[in-house]
């Protein structure tokens, strides 16, 4: 099991849309990914769960992935966070 | 005792539990000791074995004993008193007697509050409270359901279908309680109360249609706040090497917040109708708890069945045998009966022989 601390940078936090491309992308892999903010996890394949986590710009949370492709999904779903989820999706 | 600390919301405190306040200037207390002291030793002026972070409970005794008491005395006794860093004193049977105290509250500016109920009822309800707001409580990832009156939490891994299973749990007459998070809270150390996070109540995410609300698609009746998890039933994708429980005579369980519950592993595959096997593991499981175990009696069945076959061939093996002997007597007999006749024929024909030369 890996975790990686990320901040998130882009102006709308997780809302909807970037949870929505989120969860997407965490679909992807085999892995368990978790996401957690203060004392609260979710299940970063579940809109429900990411959404209510409700991240704003700021906040720091904790990725975790258990599975056999648990590298890349880390890799991935950073580098999704760190491009402010490909597009600025809060227009 | 509880070591963890708890922090009580002062409104909701008074609200719950029907509470004047009488000094308070703070919105929420910390609670390190959720047991309760009646002060009536303390007033007295035994401090050696003092419960000062309990919430400190005053009743009849205790005020009838401090007016007892010269009033320097009784002044001294609860400045003495209210020195000690406890969270919160209540004053019970809305006794005017509280105001005994006001000076001392504000003093070292502490909680004083009063309640109208008896002190026995109100402790009881005190306690009640005190455990709600300070059970623990986690949080898993899950459909919480309630089946036929039984509650079932339904886990697995994302995309097994879930939530599928329970939108048609739900057409079938079963309640959701909540979708993907479900808060799970512990009462009286053996009660699991499951409920979902605020916003996302009655929500459900279907893949292919997005997120839906299932109060309003189906109704009032289609949900329900909160239900007791009797059961666990993980979904997980079917493995031809996992052995599957095919009698159901070893009970699983799994482990939430210190309390057992029954967990059935069911595996998914197409063609399998989950709806209809949770409904089925539910009824079971309410079954189990009644005392009528199916597997149980259809196995000592099948063992009663075995040992009444292999009495009737032991049975049927001795009359053989039985048999055997009497037919092997009756023709050692016939032997005998015709060796003699043999005999007597030839010693008849010697005689006649003999009869002859002569």
């Amino acid at each position: 099991m890996i975790t990686k601390e990320i901040t998130l940078n882009n102006r709308s936090g997780l809302h909807a849309k970037p949870a929505s491309t989120f969860v997407r992308a965490a679909n992807k892999f085999h892995s368990e990914i978790f996401i957690s903010k203060d004392s609260v996890k979710a299940n970063a394949k579940s809109i429900m769960g990411v959404i209510i986590l409700a991240v704003q710009q700021g906040d720091t949370i904790v990725l975790e992935a258990e599975g056999d492709d648990e590298q890349e999904a880390i890799e991935s779903l950073t580098e999704l966070i760190d491009s402010k989820f490909g597009i600025e999706a809060e227009a | 005792m509880n070591e963890k600390k708890h922090i009580i919301d002062v409104e909701d405190f008074c609200d719950e539990l029907n509470l004047q306040r009488l000094h308070c200037d703070v919105s929420e207390f910390t609670l390190l000791d959720t047991g309760i002291n009646r002060p009536g030793l303390q007033f007295h002026g035994y401090y050696e074995y003092f419960d000062e972070k309990r919430i400190q409970i005053v009743g009849k005794v205790e005020i009838s004993y401090l007016m007892s008491l010269p009033a320097d005395v009784r002044a001294k006794r609860i400045d003495e008193f209210f020195r000690c860093d406890f969270p919160c004193l209540i004053v019970c049977w809305d006794l005017s007697d509280a105001d005994l105290f006001l000076e001392a509250a504000v003093k070292y500016n502490r909680i004083l509050l009063r309640a109208k109920e008896k002190t026995s009822t109100f402790i009881y309800h005190l306690m009640d409270y005190i455990d709600l707001v300070t059970a623990p409580s986690t949080t898993m990832h899950g459909v919480l359901v309630e089946v036929h009156g039984v509650g079932v939490l339904i886990t697995g891994a994302s995309g097994i279908g879930k939530s599928e299973t329970a939108i048609e749990l739900i057409q079938r007459g079963s309640n959701l309680i909540a979708d993907d998070m479900v808060d799970i809270a512990c009462y009286h150390g053996r009660t699991l109360i499951g409920t979902a996070p605020e916003m996302l109540r009655y929500y459900m995410e279907v893949r292919g249609i997005g997120i839906i609300d299932v109060s309003t698609l189906y109704g009032a009746k289609s949900v329900k706040q909160a239900v007791e998890i009797d059961l666990m039933i993980k979904l997980e994708n079917w493995n031809d090497k996992s052995p599957y429980d095919r009698l159901g005579l070893d009970e699983e369980t799994t482990d939430i917040l210190g309390v057992q519950i029954p967990l059935v592993t069911v595996p998914v595959s197409s063609g399998r109708n989950l709806a209809i096997i949770i409904e089925t593991a539910a009824i079971n499981a309410r079954m189990k708890a009644l005392g009528i175990r199916s597997a149980e009696i259809f196995c000592d069945s099948v063992t009663r069945n075995n040992q009444e076959l292999y009495e009737q061939a032991e049975q049927k093996k001795q009359k053989t045998e039985q048999e055997q002997i009497t037919r092997k007597e009756r023709e050692h007999e016939e032997e005998l009966a015709d060796r003699a006749e043999t005999l007597a024929q030839s010693e008849e024909f010697n005689d006649q022989e003999t009869e002859k030369k002569q």
